[in-house]
């Protein structure tokens, strides 16, 4: 049971000046599993992130995939092992096409890099279908500059949804969206467990938190603090009551005459 | 799906009736520049029906714009990648200086050519570094390069200029700058007019199908997505500074090629009519869009603006105010295609 995660990260540190906002963080993921990374602002959630997506490297520690320590780790082997992240600014370029932003970085293309502009479009179109996008004031030529908030979260699902990941990344994806676009991301995350995918999601609303995870994260500070599966904890009010007891011993932490 | 068959056939009739809208729409840039360069010729014509009617103005306009044609069409890359080149000019004094001195010495202009573009290639690439490695500001940097290679070129030849009457009947120059080959006499469009449109075609499919020309969109648009979903950003603004070094070592080889001289001035004069003509084809400063075919339409503006000018009968005094004039006028067209959207 213990070498069946998908993606393992091993003591990775990473600071920026004198903060360590990733301070020894170990943790993994099974396949088919979804997990909820839960922390305060500052907790290291988006950084912890950034690097299993490859766009920080840690300074220090290891990242596993599949039993296998990946080195150089970057952005585009994490795409290479599956892993899709729908960042909380949707990693979009509003001015292309919404086919273009789909397709961004990893294009459909023959050997010589020349893009299969029919193939991408018709690929484009399928999906915004697959996810309820019935719109015919746009289509995968329009720019996604002229899409609302959930839609281009949308388009951001699309993509992961492509590229068939093993571990799809969602921070804070029901962030300034209205109730029936949340319903539809939670309708999303239920269809990728159905399937045996799994998901990291990142939230500020623990009720949604506990709804869609399997277990639970807590960071605080750039460190693992409470590890717990979801038939150990009752319900989102227990979920809650932890994560103050944590914030009220870091305060005492912190105000304590050193 | 659950529309009867007419119902579809009326969906179908729609989608392709907004086909044409949507070009129109996803072309907006370049048509703007397209038709204002068509009012422009329009007018002249107006003013000066004799000149304007004949060939062979159009004709002395094409011998020359093809030079601006291949520094533009890399500066579109550039700009769309949300950076700036100001060092073209220098770039094409001396990798036009490679060229020249090899066909001087009796060596293959094949050879000489070759040199050029490596040349040209190694001073985009340093461009590169200095902006995207050691993080100068692009604007900056490139103007510093100009100068420095400007120097540097001054330095080497001491004001001496090289004159290579002896390419013309060679292979190459016959193939590239032989401007009597295409149609009988001095009647025939020159034919590095049509290397020039040949390379407009090329930027053209590498800027809207090639997955480098996609990434540059994609890098001038947002660069922290780019990098989240996996685009190498500092590799694809290196090559952009590179390609704009091949572009200049290209306009570089053709300016002597067309001219038979190499001066240490050469491409010296090129800096503004070049980047008004990008500007005026439609490609915004702000990068992520940008359109090669109005960077050509727009050179070929400010191409007609001298002739124009002097067939209407206005002296050389008048050419600088129209410039401008016709720079600002196109300018406030293209700002009805819109400002950046976010």
């Amino acid at each position: 049971m213990k070498n069946d995660y998908i993606i393992e990260m091993r003591d990775v540190t990473k600071s920026f000046g004198n903060v360590n906002a990733v301070d020894g963080i170990s943790f993994g993921v099974r396949p088919g599993e979804v997990v909820g990374l839960i922390g305060d602002n500052g907790a290291g959630k988006s950084t912890l992130i950034k690097i299993l997506s490859g766009v920080h490297q840690p300074d220090s520690g290891q990242i596993i995939v599949r039993g296998h320590v990946v080195r150089n780790w970057n952005a585009a082997k994490s795409r290479e092992a599956g892993i899709e992240t729908v960042y909380q600014d949707r990693a979009l370029a509003p001015q292309q096409t919404i086919t273009r932003n789909i397709f961004m970085g990893r294009e459909i293309k023959n050997r010589f890099g020349v893009i299969k502009v029919k193939t991408q479009y018709e690929e484009a179109n399928r999906l915004m279908r697959e996810i309820g996008f019935t719109s015919k004031v746009f289509d995968p030529d329009s720019p996604v500059a002229t899409l609302s908030g959930g839609e281009r979260q949308g388009v951001a699902i699309a993509r992961a949804l492509y590229f068939d990941a093993d571990l799809i990344v969602l921070d804070e994806p029901t962030t300034a969206l209205s109730l029936v676009e949340t319903a539809k991301v939670f309708g999303f995350i239920e269809n990728v467990r159905a399937r045996g995918r799994s998901i990291i999601f990142i939230g500020h609303n623990i009720y949604h938190v506990y709804d869609v995870a399997d277990r639970f994260v807590v960071l605080d500070r750039g460190q693992v603090v409470m590890t717990a599966g979801k038939h150990e904890i009752k319900s989102a009010e227990v979920l809650m009551r932890h994560m103050q007891e944590i914030a009220e011993m870091a305060h005492a932490a912190d105000s304590a005459p050193a | 799906m659950f529309g009867s068959g007419s119902g579809d056939v009326q969906q179908i009739a729609r989608e392709d009736a907004s086909a044409l809208v949507k070009w129109l729409r996803n072309n907006r840039r370049a048509l703007t520049s397209t038709l204002f360069l068509i009012v422009m010729l329009i007018g002249f014509t107006m003013a000066n029906t004799d000149v304007f009617t004949q060939f062979k103005t159009y004709r002395s306009v094409m011998i020359a714009l093809p030079v601006s044609i291949f520094l533009v069409v890399p500066l579109v890359f550039v700009v769309t990648a949300g950076e700036i080149d100001l060092s073209f000019p220098s770039v094409v004094g001396l990798s036009s200086y490679a060229f020249v001195s090899i066909v001087d010495q009796g060596g293959e202009p094949l050879l000489g050519i070759v040199v050029a573009l490596v040349v040209g290639a190694a001073l985009g690439f340093v461009n590169g570094i200095l902006v995207v490695r050691i993080g100068l500001s692009a604007l900056v940097a490139t103007l510093g390069m100009n100068f420095f290679l400007r120097g540097f070129i001054n330095i080497l030849v001491e004001g001496f200029s090289i004159a290579i009457p002896e390419i013309r009947g060679t292979f190459i120059h016959t193939l590239l700058a032989d401007d009597t080959i295409i149609i009988a006499g001095n009647q025939g469009i020159p034919i590095q007019m049509l290397w020039a449109l040949a390379f407009t075609a090329l930027g053209v499919f590498l800027y809207n199908r090639h997955s480098f020309g996609v990434r540059v969109h994609c890098v001038g648009d947002n660069p922290e997505s780019a990098a989240e979903m996996g685009i190498d950003v500092d590799r694809t603004r290196i090559l952009v500074f590179v390609f704009t070094g091949i572009g200049a070592a290209l306009a570089g080889v053709f300016s002597v090629m067309i001219n038979f001289v190499w001066w240490p001035t050469t491409g010296d004069g090129l800096l503004l009519p070049v980047l008004a003509g990008l500007f005026v084809g439609g490609t915004p400063t702000w990068g992520g869009i940008g359109t090669v075919f109005g960077g050509m339409i727009g050179t070929s503006i400010v191409a007609f603006i001298e002739t124009g000018v002097i067939a209407a009968g206005l002296t050389g005094f008048f050419t600088q105010f129209f410039y401008g004039l016709i720079i600002i006028l196109s300018l406030i067209f293209q700002r009805f295609n819109g400002g950046r959207v976010r």
